[in-house]
This record gives structure tokens, sequence and C-alpha cells, in this order.
């Protein structure tokens, strides 16, 4: 499973979009096309201004795009209402931000709990009990936020994520506040469910490190996909992104 | 440091906008009651000086209160005496006369029954100090019976036209008048008359009306020569007058008739600074509130300053500089409100009969200082509390990433609280129950300290409701209901203290509320318990009127048994004011029961008195003792012929027959009639031939038990109205306060707010959220006020008990509804803040810091 064999769980053709107008415009996406396998572990990686944050937000609808379509399994987003894109996301869609994941007045447990609690629905209670025990946070469930490190934090935030059995789990920079250690914890977790699961997960990173966890590892720059690596080490990861950093100064 | 005070102000107009919402307010009821007061104050200052002679002669006695000109006249041939002084230019005779009421063509008395409605004679006399009197602006002078001059505001207002016939009701021996309006008469020197009313006759018609036709007046001008002064004339005229007649100068009578309407008014201000002070005591919650918030949004930026080598002081100071900005220009816009404000009072004490559009509005510097004082104070006090905490923010929390400034613990603040309470507490006890000097004050003083007390207490009281809410709204709403209770636990603080400025309000209404239906209850049973007779005849603003009616009532109608009549005036014993009441004993004493601890009413003739039960104790007499009773006619000693226990029937303590009522100067007009129908007798054919007698005459009506009680709950309706409606002032600035503390939270949680949209929270659930915030809120402040205003309005009433109010009544519909509208209320406050929140762009929300 975890190769992208079968149908991809998202996939986008032709996306662009554009921020500002006239000399400050600038094209975020030029034109993206790609797929996501079901049940693979991505990275998207590129420069600071390459659109990698701007293509996962547009997969994870959290932003409109000007042409193009993405699409979630089937179902195309294009055009839909905030409604439908909130829906999406509560339903198909998981979430791992970079900080402030959780919700400080809630305990981990009850965050962990609330995407099913905002959709009105009950965990799968095998399934919640294997997600907890993935994520080994043991007694501090009930503990908030505030009270938990933040490898801690981030472990409850990708719990939260996987509760409600999302399409798909988009992680932005996930490790991006963690010391190393407390990173490969976060890591591994999403590696695990990945290969135990079938989950699959897309990851913008910026580290390396934290690519050479994934199946698969699409480099962008410019707004468009520049290089792809499968089965990453850390150095193949280092190569492609020293090629990739060399270029915009070729340009220039 | 300015500068920076500055920028960040600009940066947060809305919300300090809001804050200053509340210093508008109370500085605009300051700024318009001020306005006010010196605009009533100069209105009259100027009527009266122009109503007095250089010199008045008078009989002596002098007027007390409002009881109008004395009975006891001067005989017209004085007028030679007078004008032969040395030094005397001419000395004119004035008739002066009370309750000659215009009534429009509608049947309704011009102004209401509230204004004196006056009537005199005809004279050219200049007023004091050479100022113009009344002169003709159209048409002609009074000339015999049958004719009248209207004053121009009275006859532009009745719409009566020069030869008109003009129906006059007057509490004289002819009841109805109605003479033909041959002219209309004004100040010449400006003064208005305020919305009082002024009919003027020809001086023999009008002592044939008002003085039972004797060749006499109430009192003279004597106008000086030139050269002369008031002083050296009045000692020159004092000299010819008679027995019981005294002198004195314009200026003097002037300033005596000023001082004692403005006396008689001050509660106006009173009861309009009182107001003042609940929406600025409201408002500084809110400012308090707000920048409390801003200063804790801002702690990151504020440790910043410290970082970079700002001193705790000037971080401080940072804070009240913006506090200081805001309270001017908060003060600002208040003294425009104030104008308006002003403009609003004149229109409804205008409705009320007090007019006084006829005088420029008063700008005194005075307001303008005192406006800036109240609400650059009352913004820095309330500011301080934020400021001082900025001293605790170190400078490395700059570098932090989540700053959470160190609060107190609530634990001090609770017994801080109780302690506010409890002295409050003693305060108003002491206030209502013993006697200390300005209980008016330590009564208003130990109020602001319960309530104050309660607000700093409150965040420990709200907890157990806070914990039931909480449970119950993630029982009833999933994670929404369970994401807004813990939001409003998150800072119990700001909830509470935003909650306080609801209770403030919310409780002076529900005292109000208890205050006014007890007291309805309590004119109920009081109409109950003592109504006597069959029928009364009186008017609820207990305005004399026509001796006439009771005689056609006992001459004409049949089946009536007996007419008392009860005459109401006001006197003086030992220079402290009481009230004296007439009535013809023998019939009292048929018609109602009245119980006596000592002597009887039999025994009363017109050199006797029946006194109170208290006052006999007060001061000490008992039957056969003399009291010395000062009344407008003069001096009068009566001995007590007995003593009556307390009963609604006798309402003044002195009771006297109608004859010594009469010698004391009061004019022979009836304040109250008891009417007995003869058993047997057709009570209904009875009523509706008194109905007649008094069809013509606007000012009395005809009632039976449950009439007069109705009759009587209606001012305190109408009074209760005016106060809902300035204590929903009051509600306006709680409401925005939570407007604006939700708006605040919703800022500092838009992050939070964007995680919640990112992971599927929809719009309308996120509005539901924040309704639900805002809800608790609202109803943990109806909870709180609707607590402490029972307490408060039983408490008062316990107090007014001795007022003759000794029914308690809680009006629990009432209060359910003070509790839905503020459930309402929370609604409303949340529509802002939760568009708000919902048009927040989710992506950008997560990003920001």
């Amino acid at each position: 499973m975890s190769n992208g064999s079968g149908a991809p769980a998202a996939r986008v053709e032709g996306l662009t979009k554009t921020y500002g107008a006239g000399e400050a415009l600038v094209r975020a996406l030029d034109g993206i096309t790609l797929e996501l396998g079901d049940g693979e572990f991505t990275a998207v990686m590129g420069p600071s201004g390459s659109g990698k944050s701007t293509l996962m937000h547009c997969c994870a609808a959290l932003e409109t795009y000007d042409s193009g379509a993405v699409f979630l399994g089937d179902q195309d987003l294009t055009g839909m209402k905030d409604k439908e894109l909130t829906r999406l996301r509560r339903d198909q869609i998981g979430f791992v931000f970079q900080s402030f994941n959780l919700v400080p007045t809630l305990t981990a447990e009850e965050n962990i709990l609330l995407p099913l609690a905002i959709a009105g629905r009950k965990p799968d209670p095998e399934w919640y009990r294997s997600v907890i025990d993935t994520v080994e946070l043991g007694d501090r469930l009930t503990h908030k936020p505030s009270e938990l490190s933040g490898g801690q934090q981030q472990r409850v935030a990708v719990a939260r994520a996987l509760v409600s059995r999302p399409r798909i789990v988009f992680a932005d920079e996930p490790t991006g506040n963690l010391d190393s250690h407390s990173g490969a914890e976060v890591l591994s977790l999403l590696r695990r469910s990945a290969d135990e699961h079938g989950q699959t997960i897309v990851m913008v990173t910026h580290d390396p490190v934290a690519a050479a966890w994934t199946d698969r590892v699409v480099f962008l720059a410019d707004g468009r996909v520049v290089d792809e690596l499968r089965s990453p080490d850390r150095e193949q990861v280092l190569e492609v992104m020293a090629r990739a950093s060399a270029r915009p100064g070729e340009v220039a | 440091m300015f500068r920076a005070a500055l920028r960040s102000l600009l940066g947060r107009k809305l919300r300090l906008l809001m804050s200053t919402f509340a210093i508008v307010l109370g500085v605009g009821f300051v700024a318009g009651t001020l306005i006010f007061s010196d605009t009533l104050s100069r209105s009259f200052t100027a009527i009266f000086a122009s109503s007095v002679g250089d010199v008045v002669v008078r009989p002596e006695g002098g007027p007390v209160g409002e009881g109008g000109p004395s009975t006891v006249t001067i005989p017209a041939t004085l007028t030679q005496d007078l004008a032969a002084v040395e030094g005397a230019a001419r000395a004119d005779g004035n008739v002066e006369a009370f309750g000659v009421f215009v009534i429009d063509a509608d049947g309704k008395p011009i102004g209401g029954a509230g204004p004196p409605a006056l009537a005199g004679n005809w004279t050219d006399a200049p007023a004091g100090n050479g100022l113009t009197s009344l002169v003709i602006t159209e048409g002609r002078e009074p000339e015999g019976p049958g004719e009248v001059v209207l004053d121009a505001k009275t006859a532009e207002k009745s719409g009566y036209d020069l030869g008109d016939d003009v129906s006059l009701v007057t509490a004289f021996q002819q009841a109805e008048l109605s003479p033909t309006l041959v002219g209309t008469a004004d100040f010449g020197d400006g003064g208005s008359l305020n919305g009082a009313t002024l009919a003027i006759f020809e001086t023999g018609a009008a002592q044939d009306l008002f003085l039972g036709g004797q060749d006499a007046f109430n009192s003279y001008w004597v106008t000086a020569a030139d050269g002369v002064s008031q002083e050296v004339l009045r000692d020159r005229v004092a000299e010819v007058l008679p027995e019981g007649v005294e002198a004195v100068t314009g200026d003097e009578a002037a300033d005596e008739s000023a001082s004692q309407l403005l006396t008689a008014i001050s509660f106006i201000t009173t009861f309009l600074l009182i107001f003042a002070a609940i929406s600025l005591v409201v408002g500084s919650f809110l400012i308090v509130n707000t920048f409390s918030i801003l200063v804790a949004q801002r702690s990151r930026e504020l440790a910043l300053l410290r970082a970079l080598g700002a001193s705790r002081r000037q971080v401080r100071r940072m804070v009240l500089i913006e506090a200081t900005v805001v309270g001017l220009v908060g003060s600002t816009l208040g003294l425009g409100l104030g104008v308006l404000l002003f403009l609003g009072i004149r229109a409804a004490f205008g409705q009320f009969g007090l007019d006084i559009s006829g005088t420029a509005m008063v700008f005194e510097p005075r307001t303008v200082l005192a406006a800036y004082a109240v609400g650059v104070v009352v913004t820095v006090l309330a500011a301080w509390v934020p400021a001082r905490r900025t001293s605790r923010i170190a400078p490395v929390a700059a570098l932090r990433d989540d700053v959470a400034l160190p609060e107190d613990t609530l634990h001090r603040r609770f017994l801080v609280g109780l302690a506010l309470v409890a002295a409050g507490a003693v305060g108003i006890g002491l206030a209502l129950f013993g006697s200390v000097p300005r209980a008016g004050y330590v009564l208003g003083g130990g109020t602001l300290a319960v309530l104050l007390g309660v607000a700093a207490a409150s965040p420990v009281l709200a907890r157990p409701f806070l914990a039931g809410t909480s449970s119950g709204y993630a029982r009833g709403f999933g994670a929404v209901g369970t994401l807004a209770g813990q939001n409003s636990r998150r800072n119990p603080r700001r909830t509470a203290a935003t909650a306080s400025a609801l209770m403030i309000g919310l409780t002076l209404c529900v005292t109000m509320a208890i205050v006014g239906s007890s007291a309805k209850a309590s004119v109920d049973a009081a109409v109950e318990e003592n109504f006597v007779g069959d029928f009364v005849v009186s008017n609820v603003f207990g305005v004399p009127f026509s001796p006439s009616v009771a005689d056609r009532i006992e001459e004409d109608v049949a089946g009536v048994d007996s007419v008392t009549r009860l005459r109401f005036g006001p006197v003086e014993v030992d220079g402290e004011r009481e009230g004296l009441l007439g009535t013809d004993p023998a019939s009292l004493a048929e018609t109602a029961q009245i119980e006596m601890v000592e002597g009887s009413l039999a025994e009363l003739d017109a050199s006797s008195v029946v006194i109170a039960e208290d006052v006999a104790e007060d001061r000490g007499v008992g039957v056969g003792d003399r009291l010395e009773v000062q009344a407008i006619g003069g001096d009068s000693t009566f001995t007590v012929a007995g003593i009556f226990a307390e009963n609604p029937v006798l309402s003044f303590p002195l009771v006297v027959t109608l004859e010594a009522f009469a010698d004391a100067g009061f004019q022979p007009s009836d304040n109250f009639l008891f009417v007995d129908v003869a058993a047997g007798s057709d009570r209904e054919a009875a009523r509706a031939a008194m109905e007649d007698i008094v069809a013509g005459n606007t000012l009395v009506s005809v009632k039976d038990q449950e009439g007069l009680a109705e009759e009587q709950r209606g001012p305190i309706d109408q009074l209760l109205t005016l106060i809902y409606g300035l204590l929903a002032l009051a509600l306006v600035i709680a409401v925005l306060g939570i407007v604006n503390t939700l708006a605040l939270s919703v800022i500092e949680r838009t992050r939070e707010i964007g995680l919640l949209r990112a992971i599927g929270l929809s719009r309308r659930q996120l509005r539901t959220m924040i309704r639900l915030e805002s809800v608790v809120i609202a109803v943990l402040g109806a909870l709180l006020g609707t607590g402490l205003g029972l307490v408060f309005g039983v408490v008062l009433m316990k107090d007014l008990e001795s007022e003759g109010l000794e029914v308690i009544a809680v009006p629990w519909g009432q209060l359910a509804a003070f509790l839905v509208v503020s459930l309402l209320v929370g609604v409303l406050a949340a529509v802002f803040p939760a568009r708000r929140a919902g048009r927040l762009d989710v992506l950008r929300a997560i990003a920001t810091e």
C-alpha cells in the first residue's frame, strides 16, 4: 500500500494562481499538474516563493485558484462554495500546521476529537484506540496544550488529523519548530500512519532530513514542478536542492 | 513616547471608539444637565426680576412654599398713602391668584396641571430697577368684567384669537368663566413664564373674581422716583404701613422667590446627575476592560519597547497618555452631545409644563471644565489598573512566542470585593435606617461600593454559573458549545467585568421595578383600606378646584348624604415644614372612622387643631397645649383638641376647621371631596349627576374606589417609564461593552479561529459559538443584576415602609422579561463580532502572529 498504485488520492491539473497585479504580479503557481498517490507519503520542497505552500493550500481547500482544477478523489474543488469547502475540510482532509495547532482551552483528547465533534459524529472506538496508541501520549491525554511539550503538541495535532480518517493529510512544516529528537518522533508517527493505515500524507518542508522519511519528494521552483525523487535519502535530496537553488541564480 | 502612544491609538480606532462612546454618554449627561440647570436658573431669575416693583408691600409672613398668594389683603385705601411717600413715583395695587386654568378647544388645560396657572389685575406699573413689566403685544388692555388678556405664549398655544371667548376653569367660587380675549401681553424686558399661564383682568373684575369683591389688593408695588434707591424707599414706605403689612425691596423679593423655586426644582438636576454618574460608572467598566485587553494584546509590543530600553514608567505612561487622549476626545464629543441632550431635556420638561424655550441656552465655562474634568479623570482612573500591569511585562517577553500577562490571584480580588460589599452594605444600612449626615451621599456611595464589590468578586462568584453553562452548552450544542463554554471560562476576569457593566444597569432596573410595583400595590391597598364614602371628587395632581363644585353637589344631586371637603396648605411649625388640612369635622366623622388616640374630632373649633400622633410625639405636645403655626396669612396659635392615629384619609398632620383654614390665609379652594350617597338611593344616578356638574371642569373628575386607585397609579407609571428610558442608556453602554469585549477577543483569537475553520468549523458554527459566548456574558450580568436588584429593592422598600409604602411586591413577570431581554441583548451584541470572525480569511488568520 505504500507505493502509489491505484487511483490517486488527489490530483491537480494545470493549476495557476497569481497574487497582486501589474508590476507587482506574482505567479505563485504556473500551471502545475501533479498526482498524489493513494497511501503515499509525499514531501513538497522548494525554496521560499516557489509556490509549495500555495499548492498545498489549494489542494487543502483553503485557497482558491485562478485556473486549472483540483480533484480530491473524483471531486472537483473548482467553484465550490465556502460551505462545501468547509465540509470537505472537515470530513476528507486532515491538517497539521507548523505551530499553534491546538485549541488552548481544550484537553489533548478533546482536541483530537474536535473535527468529529464539529461534524457531530462519534469516533470509531477501535480506530480511535489505534490512533491514540500510535501517538503514544499515554496519560497526557487529559492535559491542556500548555502543559505539553512542543513534540507532544505536534503529535496531538497529527492524531487529530488522523482521527476522522481523512482521504488526505496535509502537513505544513510540522517539524519546523521542533528540536531534532521531537521532530523525529513526529515524522516517525507520520511514516507509521502511511505504512500501517495506508494514510495519504502531503508534507511541505524545508528540511532534507524530514523529506528523507517520505516515499516521494516533489521539487517546486517558480510555481512549477522541476524535479522529483522516489524513496529518497538525505543526500539525494540535498543534491536536487542544490541544483534547484542554483537555477534562479542563473536566471538572475 | 507621546508619538508612539498616538500611533498606537490611531491603529486601534474602532476599539477605542466604542470605549469612548461610554465617556461621551456620561459626559454628555453631565454637560446637558449643567446647561439645563443654568438655563433654568437664568430663566427664573429673569422672570422674577420682571415681576417685582422697586418696593413690594405685602402682608407679613411672606409666601410659604408654593401655597400661592395669601387671602389676607391690604385695603385699597393705602394706595394714596403709598403714592404720597417722599421719593415714590407711584404706587399700584396687585391682585394675585393661583389656579385659573386656561382650557383649550380640546378641553385640556394649557401646560397640563403642572405649572402654575396665574391670574391677576392689569396695571402698567414698571417693574423694579426701571424694567418694563408686562406690555400689551396685541389688542388692548382689559377694560371691564368679561374681558381678559392672556400672555402671548398661552394665547398662541390655546389657539384663541382676539374676540374669542376664552374658557377658564378656576379654583374660586366661580368655577367656570368665559371672558372675551381682548389682548395678549408679554414681558417687555425679557423673562418667560416658563410654561406657567397668566390671565389678566381689569382691576375691579379681578377683585370681584378673586377677592370676593372687596376693594383691596394682595400686594402693592411702589415705584421709586429717579435717584431714590430701593432701600431708602423701602424704609420710608415702612413708616406709613399699618400693622401686619411689610415692605421689602424688589431685589430681595425677586431673590426670595427665585431661590425658593430653584430649591423646589433642584431635584431635577440631582436626578439627571445621578444618571450621569451611572453611565460614567458603567462606562468605566468598559474602559477598564478595553484597556486591559489592549494591553494584553500588545504585551509583546510593550515588551519590545522595554527591550529597546524604555523604562517601566515610560511604558505605563504611554498607556496613560492614550487614556488621556481618549478622555479628551470623549469629553469633546460629550460636550456636543450635552448640547443635544439639553435640547432633549428641555423638550421633555416642556411636555410636563416646564417650558423654558423662551430663554437662550446658557453655556457657562464651568460646564466645559466639568465635562473635561469628568471625562479625563474617569478615563485615566479606569486605565490606571491595566496600565499598572504593563510594568510587570519583562523585556525578555518580546522574544517569546506566546506572552501571557501575569495576573493577580483571583483570591485577593475576591476578598477585596467582599470587603467592599460589606462596607457598602454598612453604608446603605446607616443611610436608610440610621441617622447620618448627608444620608443621600452615604446611600449613593454605599450602593456604588456594593456594585463595585460584586463586580470585583464576580469572577469567583461566576464560577459555578460558568461551569454550569459550560456543561449545559456542551450537552446542548456539542463541540461548538464546548468551545464557547471553555472560552467564557478562559478569562473569567474579562467575562465577569463585561457582565458587571450589564449588571449595574439591570440592578437599577430591577430595583426600580420593585419600588414601582410596590408603590402601585401600596396605592391600591391604601385606597382599598381607606376609601371612605361612595365617591371622591379630585384630580391626580392635587391642584385645588373651585368650592362651587362641592356646593352644587350638596344642593343639586339627589341622594347625596354628605360632602366632606379637604383643603391642603403648607405651613411651618418652629421653622419646619408641615401640612395643614382644613375640613368640616362633623361630616368627616360621619364619613370616615378616624381613630383618636386622645381627645375628639367633635371638639375641633376655629381656634383648635387636631394633630397626628407622630407630630405630637416629636413636638412633645398633648391635648390642651398650644401650638403656634406660621401660615401665609401670618402666625396663629391653636389649642390642641385631639391626637389622631396615623391614617391615610388625613394625609396632613395638622387638621383644622375650614374657618381656621381660611383665617390662616389660604384661598377657599377644595383639594379633595368625599361624597356619601344615602343608603337606598340610586348610586349610578348620583354619579351621573355629579359628572354633569364637573363636565365643564376639566380639572376634576368623579371616581369610585377602582377609578381613584387607577388614577393614582398613573403618575407612578409615568415616572417609571422616564427612569427606564434613562436606564436604557446604561444598558446600551453595557451592550457596547459586550460587543467590544467579544470583538477584541475575536481579534485576540484570530489564529485559533483560523485553525478551527481549517479543520472544518463552518461559518455558521463559528457564529453560533460567539453568540453562545455573548449569551453567557449577558445572562451572567442579568443574573447578578437581578439578584442585586432584588436585594436593593427589598431593602429600599423596608425603608419606605415608614413613608406609607407598606406592600412589597416583586414583579416576577417583569423580572423574567428582563432575563429574556438580556438573552436577546447577548444575541444582538454578538452580531457584529460574529460577522467579523466569520469573514476572517482562514489562511491569513492562521498566519497571524
